[in-house]
This record gives C-alpha cells, structure tokens and sequence, in this order.
C-alpha cells in the first residue's frame, strides 16, 4: 500500500491499474480525459498490460469493449455528458448482452446550453439502461469503486455493466491523499474474469443475439434480476474488500446521523461531504438534522431509504438534476421507495449545482432549515420554484399544482 | 454446416440462459412466413458454381451430395439468387 496525492481521475486509473484489464477502449472528452490518459501512460509504460484501443468516438468505445467482454476480455471505457449520450445506444446492448464491462463516467451537464461542468443529468437520464450505477463521494471511494466494480459486475449471478459516477472537476480533478493497494491485496481481492458468455471455440454457440416475442421478456426478466443480485454482491464485496483493505463500506446507501433525526437531507456524489459538515454544524445548535447518501441509484436502495428516514418530519431530496416537466428524477425514485414502503413523509426536492453551479454551505444549511416549514415542492437553490414562476400565474399564488411544471428560469 | 433447427425449442424459463448465448439453432424462430415467393432450383439447369450461396444474405443456400439445395426454414425469398444465377436455374414460385 502507499499513500499518494491524487486527483479523482488518478485515482480511478490506479484503481484500475490494479484490476488488470486485458483492452481499454476510450474516447476523450472533459472531465474524463485525465482517467484515460494516466490508463494510456501506464499501458505505454508497461505497468498495466493492456490493449488501449483508440476509438472514433464513444458509441465506438462501448461496442469496442463489447467485443473484448465477448472474448472474455476484462473491459473498461471511460466517458462523460455528450459522450455516454452518444454511447447510449450501445448502453443498452451491453447490459442485455450482460457484458460485465467498468465504465467511469465524469458527471457533467447536457448540452444545450453547452457547458463542460458538473452535474448528474447524463447518468440520470440513462437509469433505465440495465446498467448497474454507483456515485462516488471521494477520490478514495472513486479508486476503491474501481476494484469493487469488477468484483460485483463480474459475479455470474449479476454479469451487467458497471458505471461508477464521478462529479466532473469538484471529484475528477480535486486532489487529496489516497490510499493505493498494492498489486498482491488487489490480485487476493478480485479473480480473473471468467464467464461462459463468450466467443469459445471449444464450445461454439450464438452470442449476442435476437429474441423474438417468445423469449424476449424472459430475457429482460433475467436482466431485471441480474441488476437485483447486485445488491446481495455489493455486500459480498464490502465485506471481502473490509477483510483485505481495512476499508469499510455500507452498501446501496451511506447513513449520517440519520437515527434521531427530524430532517434529512438525502443527496449523492461529492456534495454528500459539504452536507455532512453541514449537518454537524446544526447539531452543534442541537439541531436534529442528518443525511443519507444515495451510493447506488441502480439497484435502488428501496428498503435503505424507507429505513433511514421513517422517524423523520421531512425530508429533502438535494440533486443535480432536473427531469424537465416533472422533478429531479433522484426524487422521484426516493418517493417511489417511501411508498413502496408505506412511509408517508413530507419531501421537498432541491436542484441545484446545474452546469456546475456551486451548492455552498449556506445552501445547505437552508433547506435543513426550511424543511421545518417548507410544503413539498420542486425549488432550484437561488432561483426558486416550479410554481411561483410558471407561465399561468405570474406571481404563482393561485396556480394549480398540476400545471407547476411548466419553469421558467429568470437570469 | 448449413444452420438448422434443433427438435426440442427452449421454452422454460430454467432453460432460457441468463445472457443472449446459446449453442445455435435452438431459440431461433423460423422466417419462412415471411415470403411472398420462393426460390426453386432447376437441378437440371444448375452448374453448382455456387455464386447464389456467396450472395445469399441469409446463408440458407447449400451444397450437399454434390447437390444445390436451400433451406426453407430461413430462406426470406428476397430473390437475389435468382439474379445471381447466370444459367437461369432459379425461379421464383408464389407461395401459397
């Protein structure tokens, strides 16, 4: 083990340095560039013996490392915003081919108005794709998702793609200590690859191929099920990666100070520091306040959050994300999980940090403190809500709660 | 070998695999509703050069015993053979 001072970036290519992938297949494009030109460096010094293939574009990357997965290859891409829209397509087909691929996203903003900061509306928008989704809070928890991401995807009860979320610059180019393992604790951590979905001419069969009507939705079940077992794995893999590293971790969600609680701000990626310091501070005014960080948004910690906060007055929803029309679309799963649950718990949704906008901790330490008052409601941070600016009723008194999703954003 | 359809068709669920693999010519549906007409190879007139097989975008044509022949289960009837044939051997029939 040694602790070096490393970005998020660098320390997601250490981490999967030391998961040995067999091809990279990448495109670049900021806030990711970093991840894969440290993969580059290490495959051209010969310190991680991969193929690096470079590809034309993402919708390249992703069917590049298709091909290697179905070779029985251990496969790793990178991307971020425009580029994993554009590997869209291919998102889908890796994970009902269940090709048990890594792919590093940098969360940046959606074009237009075309912005290269961070915020979750790429990889939100792509919840649906099969694909497995985890979001990191720190560089370190970015190097150990590395390691762990192979660990889960791979297991044969799961074998779905991975995408380990990063908050583009505040985690992908933020520097802090990190510990790196060394090869021997990685290599006692995570097994080679091994799978029977694969080019075998030994053994040759059909890959990746149709399913007409009557095999289709058996298909899509197995996918649905795959995406499940994750959760049971994830706790296979904390616990195994606790016994080798000494790191521990908790699952689908992280809980703060959420057992007494009154009020819970829950939250994802690296913001989830800035509202645990947050919390703290009120506590020290003896508020009762706490967070819960949302670390896997697919499998959906249902049971987690409807735990967490079930003896709290309010909640908040605090994301980077708006599911124009509607509301931020982590709310909308955590209101899912709540009735799913039979918990009937007033919840507000906050968006903010848009295009890289900063959340700062005033921000934070006012929706704790209006979520003693506030009623549910959709609220970006500084502009202000669904309703009070929406077409129909200018000053938003007497608009009807149907029609508050039509915003409009005053600059 | 030319694909073929295998007697027992997976429907379980057990027996459907989790990934889109499988050893060929079990969860296949057969294609043969979908022509209108139907490639028929005069024997007579047929050199065996072969070329409709190279040109078949279905891969159902083959040769066995010396013999050119087409496997109906998959054949689309797109009629591509027919114009490949430079002896004229194929004709297109309509399907009843």
């Amino acid at each position: 083990m040694a602790r070096k001072f490393l970005s998020g970036n660098e320390a997601f290519a250490e981490g999967i340095r030391l998961a040995k992938p067999q091809v990279i297949s990448a495109y670049p494009i900021t806030p990711q560039t970093i991840v894969v030109e440290r993969l580059s460096e290490m495959v051209e010094d010969k310190s991680l013996n991969a193929e690096f293939i470079h590809v034309e574009s993402e919708h390249s990357a992703l069917s590049c490392a298709m091909g290697a997965s179905a070779v029985g290859a251990r496969a790793f891409t990178a991307t971020s915003s425009q580029g994993l829209l554009y590997m869209a397509e291919c998102l889908t087909y890796a994970a009902g081919g269940r090709f048990p691929i890594v792919m590093m996203n940098a969360n940046r903003s959606t074009a237009l108005p075309w912005n290269i900061y961070g915020d979750q509306r790429d990889s939100l928008s792509l919840l649906d794709s099969g694909w497995i989704q985890a979001y990191a809070e720190n560089a370190q928890e970015s190097l150990d998702l590395a390691l762990m991401s192979y660990y889960i995807a791979e297991n044969s009860a799961v074998s779905t793609p991975f995408m380990v979320n990063l908050d583009g610059f505040v985690l992908t180019h933020t520097y802090e200590v990190v510990d790196v393992p060394a090869q021997e604790q990685a290599d006692a951590f995570l097994p080679p690859f091994e799978t029977e979905n694969k080019i075998d001419f030994d053994n040759p069969k059909n890959l990746a191929f149709s399913a007409g009507p009557a095999h289709n939705d058996i298909f899509k079940y197995k996918e649905h099920i795959g995406v499940l077992n994750a959760a049971g794995v994830i706790n296979k893999a904390e616990r195994k990666f606790a016994d080798i590293f000494g790191r521990s971790y908790t699952g689908l969600t992280e809980s703060y100070k959420t057992e007494d609680a009154d009020y819970i701000i829950i939250t994802l990626g690296s913001i989830a520091g800035l509202v645990k310091e947050t919390a703290d501070k009120l506590r020290r005014q003896g508020k009762r306040v706490g967070v819960l960080r949302i670390r896997y948004m697919r499998p959906f910690p249902n049971d987690d959050i409807a735990r967490a906060v079930k003896n709290a007055k309010a909640v908040a929803v605090l994301e980077k994300d708006i599911s124009f029309g509607n509301e931020g679309t982590v709310c909308t799963n955590v209101k899912a999980a709540l009735q799913n649950n039979a918990e009937n718990i007033p919840i507000s949704n906050f968006i903010g940090g848009l295009g890289g906008k900063n959340i700062s901790k005033k921000d934070i330490e006012n929706i704790f403190l209006r979520l003693e008052t506030e009623e549910a409601e959709v609220k970006f941070i500084g502009i202000g809500t669904s309703r009070e600016r929406t077409e129909v009723s200018g000053n938003g008194a007497e608009c009807e709660k149907s029609q508050r999703g039509r915003i409009f954003l005053r600059t | 070998m030319k694909p073929y359809l295998r007697d027992k068709i997976p429907s379980a669920f057990d027996e459907i695999p989790d990934a889109p693999s499988y050893e060929a010519g079990y969860l296949v549906t057969k294609n043969s509703g979908w022509r209108n007409v139907k490639p028929v190879i005069d024997l007579g007139k047929c050199r065996g050069c072969l070329q409709c097989y190279l040109q078949c975008p279905d891969g159902v044509i083959f040769k066995r015993d010396g013999k050119v022949g087409i496997d109906y289960d998959f054949c689309k009837g797109c009629g591509i053979c027919r114009k490949a044939c430079k002896f004229g051997a194929v004709e297109m029939e309509a399907e009843k």
